[in-house]
């Protein structure tokens, strides 16, 4: 029942609810490993939001999150599970090195946009043959996204080591630099124009942070996704698709469509992540770009509850939890980055699977309070004799 | 290749299957009472990691399988409650399960042993040790059968061979128990289990919790018996390659064991053969390894026939009030 809840509750106080409860498995973890969770906590806050420079390593984070979380989202709404954004934007990297690679680009604006059309229609590639077998072979699409995710790496592997190889690089599988035309405008570039200082740090410092103008894309592409889910024919179907696949059928809407549509969007998006990882921080194509922020994305779509806004604000939270735990490992060896996935995992069990847990006592607690309402005459003369129980009865 | 190096190859085939064979009916017996779980891999890494931790703490390899199915219950009796108690979507709670064991094997293992996730090296008792089938050595030179039976059949650790006997008492099972019966209901139709006056419930923790024993043994096997010791993200895949062996063999005991030997068999291959000359085009190792991954996504595609899964698959039952 939907009705049970108000608003506010569902979309805030439920998923904050679910937040606190993988918080403290999580500090329970850390305090079995033996270290005090609340130390932890400090230093993760500290390190993620406690100074400009953090904040420009949580933000870059959190652009990546962003498009991954978009990207699971959309096809959420499909009622489709996208395991795969993690080979997908392994797959839009590629296609940020090739459009960067071989073209002598004049400007970094121009460069983008290659390397955006890249990243996108190398991601939709790379989601599409799962999505056509889910439409119409009817494969399971989380088992193919996820063998998708393997085959994804051995390619890179592949072609990072063959084909794409700088000589002489070292050893490291990797490709040549970019041009240094098309290198983004990052955060440092910012504080040099306006001429504010920055201090060189050795762990975060805003004159080197990764944060750049992909961020601000990241935005615009949450709301581009609004604007197709809730402003468009095509998103209204998706969502159709999504809530009844026997209702959307009898209005006409093609199963076939909407899986193939929802995916080469969802794994465009997860593709797009590459303009911010490849393009803005790394400037060349490395063996694993992605980071695990594919994954993360599943995390940060069902904690936004698919909605662009929710997933900005978790994005941000996992933003925080990723340059944070760098923090912590540095401060705290025995608190390696591994960490970060045990609280990924407990937000996805909570806000995902075990959802009904916190939802079934809310909604009896909230159903309680509401019941008195209709009772209220016998319910005043009851307490009669009490004159501050009565001062507060509306 | 001669008849010996094509006998190494099934030795290793099957040494490759056993791990698989294991989780493949876990899944059955899962999928077969209406839970899907897609968290059969990091049941596993969870097994692998706590049965290596413990066999290498107490130096005794089968201590070491108890606590590899412990860590392995643990987790199904999570899937368990996310998805029969508070019927939660099957697919995420397995998800979530998956990154749970990749994340805690490695800040635990990290904590307890300081090795950048692995554990220590397993040595002796620790380890599953190889065990000699009875007249192996005296009609190892037998021609044809002698070098099959010595050479094949005999020389494995006791897992494998507890696997190979999983087959036909997961059938049994399954067939020719009451219990099996109604599992196979549950996954079908619960409301007619139900109606019956047999929990649904009861029935589909039990299942989720045999599928938990079952990928314990998998976990344990990969950690102890086929390396020595745990390594960061080891179980690589198995899970889910079970998972499309489970499909392949159509959700039956005997086609499980076929399927799960041929994805060992691919393994096998791609170990023995790093690069292979095909019309002097050299295929690269890379992808050889990414065969079996390869193989699902074909397999999964349903060019080998039609796969039901069972009908209840991966809905929670909502009892009528």
């Amino acid at each position: 029942m939907n009705d049970a809840l108000p608003k506010w509750a569902d979309i805030a106080l439920i998923p904050l609810l679910n937040l606190t409860l993988a918080l403290i498995v999580s500090g329970l973890v850390v305090g079995f490993i033996g270290e005090d969770p609340f130390e932890v906590l400090s230093l993760l806050i500290e390190g993620a939001v406690g100074s400009a420079d953090g904040w420009s390593y949580t933000l870059y984070y959190a652009t990546n999150f962003i498009f991954t979380g978009l990207g699971v989202a959309v096809a959420f709404h499909a009622r489709l599970f996208n395991i795969g954004g993690e080979g997908q934007a392994m797959l839009g990297g590629l296609g940020v090195a090739l459009a960067l690679l071989y073209v002598p680009w004049p400007h970094w604006s121009l460069a983008l946009l290659a390397a955006m059309t890249g990243a996108a229609l190398f991601g939709a590639a790379w989601a599409a043959i799962p999505a056509w077998l889910q439409a119409r072979r009817g494969s399971h699409i989380v088992i193919t996204t996820i063998m998708f995710n393997f085959i994804a790496s051995a390619l890179m592997v592949y072609l990072l080591s063959r084909v794409l190889l700088v000589p002489g690089a070292g050893g490291s599988p990797e490709t040549a630099r970019f041009a240094a035309a098309t290198n983004l405008p990052a955060i440092g570039d910012l504080y040099a124009l306006m001429g504010w200082g920055c201090v060189e740090r050795p762990i975060a410092s805003v004159c080197r942070a990764p944060l750049n103008i992909a961020f601000l894309l990241a935005l615009l592409a949450g709301f581009a996704v609004w604007a197709l889910l809730w402003r468009t024919r095509l998103g209204y179907e998706i969502r159709a698709f999504g809530h009844s696949e026997p209702a959307a059928l009898y209005a006409g809407i093609s199963p076939t469509k909407i899986i193939m549509v929802a995916m080469l969007i969802s794994g465009g998006l997860c593709g797009l992540m590459a303009i911010n990882a490849v393009m803005g921080e790394a400037e060349r194509l490395v063996i694993d770009p992605v980071q695990g922020a594919g994954f993360v994305g599943i995390a940060v779509a069902l904690m936004g509850r698919s909605h662009p806004i929710g997933i900005c604000l978790a994005a941000l939270l996992f933003g925080m939890l990723y340059q944070g735990g760098g923090y912590v490992e540095f401060d705290i060896p025995a608190i390696s980055r591994e960490m970060i996935l045990v609280i990924q995992a407990l937000v996805i069990l909570f806000t995902g699977a075990l959802d009904n847990m916190v939802r079934a006592p809310m909604e009896a607690l909230f159903l309680n309070r509401r019941r008195p309402e209709p009772a209220l005459p016998t319910s005043a003369t009851r307490s009669d004799g009490d004159p501050k129980e009565r001062k507060v009865e509306p | 290749m001669d008849f010996l190096g094509l006998l190494q190859i099934l030795d290793s085939t099957l040494r490759l299957a056993t791990p698989l064979l294991f989780a493949c009916l876990a899944g059955l017996f899962s999928e077969r009472a209406g839970i899907f779980d897609i968290g059969l891999e990091g049941k596993m890494l969870a097994s692998a990691f706590l049965s290596a931790a413990a066999a290498s703490y107490t130096g005794n390899v089968w201590l070491g399988c108890l606590a590899g199915i412990g860590a392995s219950l643990m987790l199904a009796a999570i899937h368990g409650v996310a998805s029969i108690t508070f019927r939660g979507n099957q697919l995420i709670s397995g998800v979530a399960i998956n990154f749970l064991a990749s994340g805690l094997t490695v800040v635990v293992g990290e904590a307890w042993f300081g090795l950048g996730g692995r554990t220590p090296q397993l040595m002796g008792a620790a380890r599953f040790q190889e065990i000699d089938l009875p007249f192996a050595r005296e009609i190892a030179d037998v021609p044809l059968l002698g070098p099959i039976y010595a050479n094949l059949l005999s020389g494995h650790s006791a897992l494998v061979y507890i696997g190979l006997l999983c087959v036909p008492l997961t059938w049994w099972v399954l067939y020719r128990t009451r219990f099996g019966l109604r599992l196979r209901a549950v996954g079908e139709n619960p409301a007619a289990v139900d109606t019956a006056g047999v929990s649904v419930v009861g029935l589909r923790y039990a299942a989720v919790m045999i599928c938990g024993l079952l990928t314990g043994l998998a976990g344990a096997y990969l950690a102890t018996a086929l390396s020595a010791g745990f390594v960061k993200e080891m179980s690589a895949g198995r899970g889910f390659i079970a998972l499309a062996a489970l499909i392949f063999a159509k959700w039956r005991p005997w086609y499980a064991l076929g399927a799960t030997l041929l994805f060992g068999l691919l393994e096998a291959l791609g170990n023995r053969f790093q690069t292979i000359e095909v019309f002097d085009i050299t295929v690269p190792t890379q992808f050889m390894q990414a065969l079996p991954y390869i193989l699902t996504v074909v397999i999964l595609a349903g060019f080998v026939g039609r796969a039901i899964p069972p009908r209840a698959g991966g809905e929670p039952y909502i009892k009528e009030r």
